[in-house]
């Protein structure tokens, strides 16, 4: 009895630590949730006036540019995969993952041949435990995206893009799976086509009294358009790896709170069990005592 | 175009992580690809590429004067609107000159070897004018 007693103590000490740690995570998550939701909005006016400038181009030029067009029969098409680095995040990065074989399979079903490009440790870890071919992993900035990171994955994205059809490498679309930023409550994974873009004419319709400007371009408008198109691509992919970076955070926050909770629960339930083994000890011992009192009566009443 | 009830234009100088400069300024002088450009109020909508250059914003109402390298990115003006949008900005206070000489020098020594060099080339001097300019 006194040994498992012992056990029991050991197990609500480690579960204890364990939940100093869990607790510490969520506390960590939570704080840089904040940072990253203003890294958000801080990237949001560029992304503004990017999109207002590109519609502002596509609405005054006949937008004919190689990233608008749309291959007459696509055959092969880039997914790029955004998910963490590290776990603890609870279903965050499988349920991308998820989200990424269900588009597989719908694009497989178009008979379109798949480019896998990965952002984040875990992305790249499933992808080689399972022995399939990826074309470029990136990792080591999930939490923290730099637009630096996005405009290479943008450059590699694009570059694969524009290759003529029947190169080496060459994609006909860009998809990308990354986990929205609803609320600290909800995060859900969305795919979306990047490549060909579709220029929506202002996110929302300008008033009549606010109608675009007659533009002009320097040095004209199709290298303008030039010079537009590949950063309005890079900084869609920058508001992605944002969106995800908060979503990693915001499901980790989740995951280590609800660990935190069970190991509570845990303790609990353990010290009830220990306190029963430690009462079953004592009434033994009594027992025995009482025991042997009797004993030792009886013997003597006996010798009388 | 519509009447315009501002005294001045209004900026917003933006970088692909944060705003750098946003607020009303009387004259703004950039570099495009074509050469240099002066924007005043009044001025006609245009949108056009930047280079790598030092762009400098004549805050209204005062003498302070506001200078940054940018690194490409373009200029759109409308309404007495202006943006100024680039993946990167600097302001000239937070140039540090020895670093933007050093990559200066760096990106001299690769101009033969690779084509984003001249770039490179560019903005290192672009970054180093602006410092110069406001010391």
């Amino acid at each position: 009895m006194a040994v498992s007693l012992r056990e029991y103590r050991a197990r609500i000490k480690s579960t204890e630590s364990m939940k100093k740690i869990t607790r510490a995570m969520e506390l960590i998550a939570a704080s840089r949730i904040i940072k990253a939701q203003h890294r958000a909005q801080a990237a949001a006016p560029y992304a503004r006036e990017l999109t207002r400038a590109v519609s502002a181009v596509a609405t005054y030029s006949n937008v004919d540019h190689p990233l608008t067009r749309e291959e007459e029969n696509p055959k092969r098409a880039a997914v790029l995969v955004i998910t963490s680095d590290r776990g603890l995040a609870g279903a965050y990065s499988s349920s991308v993952l998820k989200e990424v074989e269900r588009l597989a399979e719908r694009l497989r079903g178009e008979g379109k041949e798949l480019d896998f490009y990965l952002a984040g440790r875990k992305a790249e870890a499933y992808f080689k435990f399972r022995g399939r071919p990826f074309v470029q992993a990136w990792t080591g900035f999930s939490d923290q995206p730099t637009y630096d990171k996005a405009a290479e994955i943008g450059a590699a994205l694009i570059a694969a893009f524009l290759k003529e059809q029947g190169e080496e490498g060459d994609v006909d679309e860009v998809h990308v799976v990354y986990t929205r930023f609803r609320s600290m409550l909800t995060q859900e994974p969305t795919a979306i086509r990047l490549l060909p873009l579709e220029v929506v004419e202002g996110e929302e319709a300008p008033s009549s009294d606010e109608l675009l400007p007659l533009y002009e371009f320097e040095p004209s408008a199709a290298q303008v358009l030039d010079g537009l198109l590949p950063q309005y691509v890079q900084s869609r992919i920058f508001y992605a790896l944002l969106q995800a970076a908060a979503s990693e955070l915001a499901a980790r926050q989740k995951a280590m709170k609800a660990a935190t909770d069970n190991a509570e629960e845990l303790i609990k339930k353990l010290t009830r069990i220990a306190n029963q083994a430690r009462q079953a000890g004592i009434t033994q011992e009594i027992s025995e005592i009482v025991g042997g009192v009797n004993a030792l009566a009886d013997a003597q009443a006996a010798n009388d | 175009m519509a009447e315009s009830t501002v005294e001045h234009l209004h900026v917003e100088l933006v970088a692909a992580d944060r705003t750098v400069w946003s607020g009303e300024a009387a004259m703004i002088i950039a570099r495009t690809l074509e050469g240099d450009i002066g924007v005043l109020r009044g001025h006609a909508p245009t949108l056009s590429l930047l280079s790598a250059s030092v762009v400098e914003i004549q805050v209204a109402n005062s003498n302070q004067l506001v200078v940054v390298a940018v690194d490409g990115g373009f200029l759109s003006v409308a309404n007495d609107r202006v943006s100024i949008l680039a993946e990167r900005v600097e302001l000239a206070e937070d140039i540090e000159v020895s670093q933007a000489r050093i990559d200066l020098e760096e990106a001299k020594r690769l101009l033969d070897s690779s084509n984003e060099a001249e770039q490179r080339v560019r903005h290192a001097e672009a970054r180093i004018r602006a410092a110069e300019k406001v010391s």
